[in-house]
């Protein structure tokens, strides 16, 4: 067990902030959806595939996933909302990779039951398209160590948790969550890192995220 | 006036951090907001409180408001209207009345911002005294159905602003210009959605004369057709059948107004003489509006339109369990059965107002977790912050900024 390693660099804890630009685009049916989740920027699918994250904090998880909430809630079809649902996102290691699965389970599903073209959405509850503009301020929180990383961990904002936790791995494509990548890199505890990568962050809300992650590096040193 | 350390104990000190933090990179900004008033409306209400607190935060913020006459602000009031697709007669001389007025503002008003922040399409043609600096239009209307000739009129202004700000994401329009959704947010200190003392529940319900022997369901709106306060009895009878409970209907109305004074009638008049049913004809007073919504046990809103909708903020605030129509901003607001329930007719309302005055429990999640959702998404200091991103956005181009 390693107790109290001096970090080769210290962590130096960012925080993350949105602003959600709206692009003007919307679809009333699955088609126009399909066709505008193609060509949509790769920040507005990172904004329907995770703002859910960020707004409902205090949910048990939900689908992180404004289209399949839409096609569920709106459509009617249950079946297709929760296949995108049921998007396995820490798979992906890109948010271009996420979009061609969202588009090839939509398209399969249309070849499957094309009579699903025939709905449409009244206007008032059309899909909109946003997307998130993602601002990045480094915080004075700095750790040394496991002692103090989970002391800052206890008490940052729960937009320093989503950036380190989501925006580093797919939007800015890193290949692990920013902590695993310091306790690995900086600290050499593989196994602690190997932990908190395993943990589905898809599948918690952030605050029991934070309380888990909290938990794993407490007990290593203790 | 609170200060922003007020807001702690509500929100956490490191949301105020942050937005400190944030606020520094804005340093020697000027930021000149322009409105059409100073006092009264909803835009004055908000710029009061986020000029303060934009100027604690060390912010150089400022507020001009621009001139006009009657004849000026009677057009004005046409084009609000058309813009949430009212018809309205407008006629080649109420835009040259536009335009007359705002160049009498183009001439007189000094523009000194570094961000020029134009509030509604009153002061929208300043954009003419266009320099260096930037400029943002904040359009705080529904125009989701906006009129297409006074649209078109204003769009020509429009699309010289660096950006435009709308309150929801189906008021956006196909514009060459970014376009950003703000909504907007309630005050957790104003006298609208502050604490109260038992004591001061009970004493406006007694003056009021609403006893509490009963659950109370309570819609606050003015009484207006839009705010269907006679599908609200409607549905009040269909839950009284089964459970035992009073209505309370509370809210303003154009005095002014002759339709607005019918359909006030109208209403007294659905509910005839049923002592159950409480219709309160209320003087602004943000106090009594606090205290019935805290003494509510359901909590509705049944607009068949709505811009935002902030009623449904305050009830969710107060933790009430809230049952609300599915239109306007409303949606972004309750997210069916996690933090309230959303209906579409007026059977869908009275089974969801039984449906929590039978479960308690499921009642008080819903409104615990309408409660976080407002204070993570809708509260003052989230409109802060995506203020000073706004300004912030104005000096990138990128996706991803590095501040």
């Amino acid at each position: 067990m390693q107790k109290l390693v001096k970090a080769k660099e210290p962590f130096r804890f960012c925080s993350r902030f949105h602003l959600s630009e709206l692009t003007g685009l919307k679809a009333t049916n699955i088609e126009e959806l399909l066709e505008l989740i193609k060509t949509v920027p790769g920040s507005s699918i990172y904004h329907h595939t995770h703002r859910f994250l960020q707004q409902h904090q205090y949910l048990s998880p939900e689908p992180p996933n404004d289209f399949a909430y839409w096609i569920r809630e709106v459509l009617g079809e249950d079946e297709l909302g929760e296949r995108l649902a049921s998007i396995d996102i820490m798979e992906f290691p890109t948010i271009r990779s996420l979009r061609e699965k969202i588009i090839s389970i939509i398209e399969n599903y249309l070849r499957e039951k094309p009579k699903v073209k025939l709905k449409f959405s009244s206007i008032d509850e059309a899909f909109h398209f946003i997307k998130s503009r993602s601002f990045i301020i480094l915080t004075d929180y700095i750790a040394y160590d496991l002692k103090e990383f989970v002391e800052i961990l206890k008490k940052i904002t729960i937009d320093s948790i989503y950036f380190h936790i989501f925006e580093a791995r797919l939007r800015l494509e890193k290949k692990t969550n920013d902590f695993s990548w310091w306790i690995e890199d900086s600290l050499g505890n593989k196994k602690l890192a190997l932990k908190i990568s395993r943990l589905d962050p898809y599948t918690r809300t952030l605050e029991d995220l934070r309380k888990e992650i909290i938990s794993i590096v407490e007990k290593e040193i203790t | 006036m609170p200060e922003l350390r007020d807001y702690i104990p509500i929100v956490g000190e490191s949301i105020i951090n942050d937005l400190r933090s944030l606020a520094l990179r804005l340093k020697g900004k000027v930021i000149q907001n322009i409105n059409s008033t100073a006092v009264g409306g909803g835009v004055a209400e908000i710029l009061n409180r986020m000029v303060l607190l934009l100027k604690e935060l060390g912010l150089d913020c400022r507020w001009d408001v621009i001139k006009g006459g009657v004849d000026f602000f009677e057009v004005t009031k046409k084009f609000h209207n058309a813009l949430h697709g009212r018809i309205q007669e407008i006629t080649q001389k109420d835009f040259d009345i536009f335009l007359k007025t705002s160049l009498d503002n183009i001439q007189q008003l000094n523009i000194y911002g570094d961000i020029v922040f134009i509030h509604d399409p009153q002061p929208i043609a300043l954009i003419k005294k266009r320099t260096d600096n930037k400029w943002l239009w904040r359009c705080h209307v529904d125009v989701s159905s906006a009129d297409n000739k006074v649209w078109q009129f204003l769009k020509y202004f429009i699309i010289q602003y660096d950006a435009v700000v709308f309150s929801a994401p189906h008021f956006s329009q196909k514009l060459p210009i970014r376009q950003y959704l703000i909504s907007p947010s309630i005050d957790p200190l104003s006298d609208k959605n502050k604490e109260l003392s038992k004591e001061t529940i009970d004493a406006i319900l007694y003056k009021y004369n609403i006893p509490k022997d009963k659950p109370i369901i309570t819609q606050i709106s003015r009484f207006d057709r839009l705010k269907d306060p006679i599908g609200v009895i409607e549905a009040y009878r269909l839950v009284k059948k089964y459970n035992d409970c009073r209505l309370v209907l509370a809210g303003g109305t154009a005095a002014d107004d002759p339709e607005a004074v019918e359909f006030f009638a109208e209403v007294k008049e659905k509910a005839r003489d049923d002592p159950d049913i409480h219709i309160l004809l209320l003087p602004h007073d943000d106090i009594t509006i606090n205290a019935l919504q805290r003494a509510s046990s359901v909590i509705i809103q049944k607009s068949i339109k709505e811009g935002f909708g902030l009623t449904v903020a305050e009830a969710l605030w107060k933790a009430k369990p809230v049952v609300a129509s599915n239109v306007g901003g409303i949606p972004l607001q309750i997210k069916h059965k996690y933090s309230g329930l959303l209906c579409n007719s007026i059977e869908g309302l009275a089974f969801s107002i039984k449906q929590l005055l039978n479960s308690p429990a499921y009642a008080k999640k819903l409104g615990e977790n309408g409660r976080e959702h407002i204070k993570n998404n809708f509260l003052i200091t989230r409109h802060l912050k995506d203020y000073i991103l706004l300004f912030l956005s104005l000096y990138y181009q990128e996706d991803i900024v590095y501040l």
